[in-house]
């Protein structure tokens, strides 16, 4: 057996080669201050022009800083603008850039690259999934749908430091606008030399308080310190590494193996473990967005209103964040949630009302819909792929069967369930809708006619419409936000949608880090945060 | 021997062939599109990008246009990753499935051999028994209950090895993931090698030897080992294709960038051209390591030889 031993011993000889084969290691310099965060997935693209998903805004936020950017709270505070300026008929806003504000190269940052950034966002050749949300600005929505020319996009440099944008109407939440991703600069001379190979480690130029240092799919993005940031002084973290694992439970273990220094999202299963062991790291707020299912209006039984509001009544929301969803979500009786900016949020009238008169009420209108006992209703109530969304279906099937409603689960995976969504091919099915901007207007334009596929109710109200429309045009807060209120008060009586409830950030930020203060739209900035030794 | 494998690769080509085309159109028709999502784009913005991607052309355009870039070796723009070709995907994935893959069925043919052997010498032995009762955990326990296990007592409680993490290709992030995947596969060339051993020791040739004298050792080393890996390294051909090519369960468990994952995720995310391009490379892997597996039996057994 003498050449199998030799054999075997080769054997281990190559394992052991092979195993330490090339190491493109990451190890940190020893003083090296790195913030290790679980961003829970790949980036689709590190492009601010063609992102779409907060997984990137996590990262794109550090890299490049807009005219404006987001406070502790969550409020609109000056960018890399120092200061800007709105004109009488709140359509021309002009901001004045700060004189120290650069670019990782060196460069100084001008309106120019301002320019080029929101025209490359709207031009169609980018195809951007994004530019939507810019369309506030004058000509926007022409530009982006090849009817105007990139030149009449309302955006101009009056000189090298002042960016002027002009507005279709006046847009009370426009500088919320100005902190999303998608209107984060980019440096035109070098995106037009580089093409696509822009976005590669030792290419990217950035303006923000990090600057990209390496990169591999599905393995790490690592940012480090960009010297040249206006603000350099104050940035204390030396380097970030986000790593794109998706499975929570698998994160969570390596968090708890000292790994990572923040969490963003966990596993709801584990939020009662959580709560016992690691109370001071755990963080939990809310969260502007909403989960709710959306009625086929279109098509019996949800052309009828009466059966829309009994369904939303029989629900037992309280019983649903306790018991099923766990994490502290609020129960939803209106679609805008409370502390979103300028705004009172609305509320069912029947909010008042105990879960009992509730059902009692619910049964009473779907018997004037003509259902009862000896003619239930059944219905086929689609979800995507989760174990998340599959117990709130069930636990709802459960609560529907008091007023004689019988559910049959439609489970199909996330790319089907939003083609049905999209072309109607449904009766109740799952959805969810997170705020882009701290504003009422960002949820209610989902019941608009004019939102066309993405009302996934195919709701259509002259009145909401107009409502809409009215609030779009005023430059008054105070009577906006009263239009606004006046057209939430007709969703929920109309109920096209069952609210069921608002989101919830879930962090697991490590006791190490200093300055992480949770806010409505889950935003952090690495600079503000500092890390103990 | 040459002259054989070129004829066989030049008749896996139809075969790659149907199978690209095959996935080519189950892929369209599957419902649900790559820009279906919880944010829908407006019809404009997706009209514009469906015109880049070609997706407005009839489905045999879509697939003319596919075949040609296809034969100037461009495999396509990834639809959800938007920053890298399918190409630049594959190639920085595929080095790290193969690194630990190949080591893992490196494991499994010394550990799995190597035990099967003894089992089989020992025959009904309580040796025999036990390396068969850990075999058959090993196959039935799935790699999803085990790794997460694995991380918790190695990586959590006891701190000896990274719970996860590719940590740039340092060798004790590999530990973990890489025995995670060979465990099973130990268990499957165990209980092959032990099966086909102890038929081995039972046919007439060893019989001879034995009467003619031979010692034990030489018996099985010098004749009765080879033959008996035969049924082994069939089972190899295509397991080392897909264990190669990664394990979504593993590489999502142990945070790994290899390719397993593209398998599952493309298709669910509608993302075609990558689909097609793992399609194709993993027919193509398949190709090759069959035809390996072929020529690697000409060596083991003298009468199997491709002249």
């Amino acid at each position: 057996m003498a050449d199998s031993a030799i054999r075997r011993a080769a054997g281990v000889f190559a394992a052991a080669v092979i195993l330490a084969g090339p190491f493109d290691g990451i190890t940190p310099a020893a003083a090296e201050k790195v913030l290790r965060i679980a961003n829970m997935g790949e980036p689709e693209t590190l492009d601010p022009h063609k992102t779409s998903t907060t997984i990137e805004a996590n990262i794109l936020r550090n890299l490049f800083e807009g005219l404006m950017v987001l406070d502790h709270s969550g409020n609109v505070a000056p960018g890399v603008a120092e200061s800007f300026s709105v004109s009488n008929d709140g359509l021309t806003y002009s901001f004045r850039l700060r004189d120290t504000a650069k670019w990782s190269n060196d460069e100084p940052l001008t309106a120019g690259d301002f320019v080029f950034s929101l025209r490359r966002i709207e031009d169609p050749r980018t195809r951007s999934q994004y530019a939507e949300v810019l369309y506030p600005i004058k000509n926007a929505q022409a530009v982006n749908t090849g009817k105007a020319a990139l030149t009449e996009l309302g955006v101009a440099a009056s000189d090298a430091r002042t960016v002027e944008i002009t507005l279709k109407a006046p847009t009370p939440y426009f500088l919320q606008l100005l902190t999303h991703q998608s209107a984060l600069p980019v440096n035109g001379k070098e995106v037009t030399r580089l093409g696509e190979e822009w976005l590669k480690p030792g290419h990217m130029v950035s303006n923000g308080a990090y600057m990209l240092d390496d990169l591999k799919p599905h393995s790490h993005i690592r940012i480090v310190k960009n010297p040249n940031y206006w603000d350099a002084a104050k940035v204390t973290i030396d380097a970030v590494v986000f790593d794109p694992s998706e499975d929570r439970a698998a994160v969570l273990k390596r968090y708890r193996a000292g790994e990572f220094d923040v969490l963003r999202d966990l596993p709801n299963d584990q939020l009662g473990w959580l709560r016992q062991n690691m109370p001071k790291e755990l963080h939990i707020a809310p969260y502007a967005g909403i989960y709710y299912y959306a009625l086929n209006t279109t098509k019996p039984p949800f052309n009828d209103k009466r059966v829309r509001v009994a369904l939303s009544m029989a629900i037992n929301r309280e019983l649903l964040v306790e018991r099923i969803t766990t994490a502290g979500e609020l129960p939803a009786y209106g679609f805008v949630p409370d502390g979103t900016a300028n705004y009172t949020a609305r509320r069912v009238p029947w909010r008042t009302m105990s879960q009992e008169e509730r059902e009692a009420a619910a049964q009473k209108l779907m018997g004037e819909a003509g259902y009862g006992p000896n003619k239930p209703l059944r219905l086929q109530l689609a979800y995507n792929t989760s174990e998340n969304h599959k117990r709130i279906a069930i636990a709802l099937a459960a609560m529907w069967k008091k007023i004689n409603v019988g559910i049959e689960l439609v489970n199909t995976e996330v790319k089907v369930h939003y083609s049905n969504l999209r072309i109607g091919d449904f009766q109740m099915g799952r959805a969810g809708w997170i705020a882009d901007y701290n504003d009422a207007q960002s949820y209610l334009f989902l019941a608009q006619t004019s939102t066309k596929q993405q009302n996934f109710s195919r709701f259509s109200n002259p009145e909401y419409d107009r409502l809409m429309d009215e609030a779009s045009l005023t430059g008054d807060a105070g009577k906006r936000a009263a239009l606004l209120e006046q057209a939430e008060e007709i969703l929920l009586d109309e109920l096209p949608v069952i609210p069921i409830y608002f989101y919830v950030s879930k962090n697991l930020v490590s006791t190490k880090i200093m300055g992480w203060r949770d806010n409505p739209l889950d935003v952090e900035y690495v600079r503000n945060l500092s890390l103990a030794d | 021997m040459w002259r054989y494998s070129l004829r066989r690769l030049a008749s896996a080509i139809p075969t790659l062939f149907v199978v690209m085309t095959v996935a080519f159109f189950m892929m369209r028709l599957a419902p649900g599109g790559p820009f279906d999502r919880d944010r829908m784009l407006t019809p404009e913005v997706e009209a514009n990008i469906r015109k880049a991607y070609n997706l407005d052309e009839p489905l045999v355009v879509q697939y003319g246009i596919y075949l040609s870039k296809l034969f100037r070796g461009d495999l396509g723009p990834s639809f959800k990753y938007q920053d890298y070709t399918v190409a630049e995907l594959i190639g920085n994935g595929f080095p790290v499935s193969f690194r630990i893959g190949i080591t893992a069925i490196v494991l499994a043919l010394i550990v799995g051999g190597a035990f099967g052997i003894l089992a089989a010498l020992r025959q009904n032995s309580l040796i025999d028994h036990s390396v068969m009762a850990a075999a058959m955990i090993g196959i039935t326990v799935p790699n999803f209950v085990m790794a997460p296990l694995m991380t918790l007592v190695i990586g959590v409680y006891l701190h000896l090895l990274p719970a996860g993490g590719y940590g740039g290709g340092d060798l004790r992030n590999l530990i973990l993931p890489t025995v995670a995947l060979a465990l099973p596969q130990v268990a499957y060339v165990a209980r092959l090698t032990r099966a086909s051993m102890i038929e081995v020791l039972r046919s007439n040739y060893i019989r001879t030897a034995r009467a003619k004298g031979l010692p034990g050792r030489l018996v099985v080393g010098r004749h009765a080992l080879r033959p008996a890996f035969l049924p082994v390294v069939s089972y190899l051909g295509p397991a080392i294709a897909s264990i190669i090519t990664g394990s979504v369960v593993i590489e999502t468990i142990f945070g790994i960038p290899g390719i397993g994952r593209y398998f599952v995720q493309g298709a669910l995310n509608r993302d075609y051209t990558l689909v097609m391009g793992v399609v194709i490379f993993y027919g193509s892997l398949i190709i090759i390591l069959n035809l390996l597996v072929d020529l690697t039996y000409g060596l083991l057994d003298p009468k199997i030889r491709h002249d």
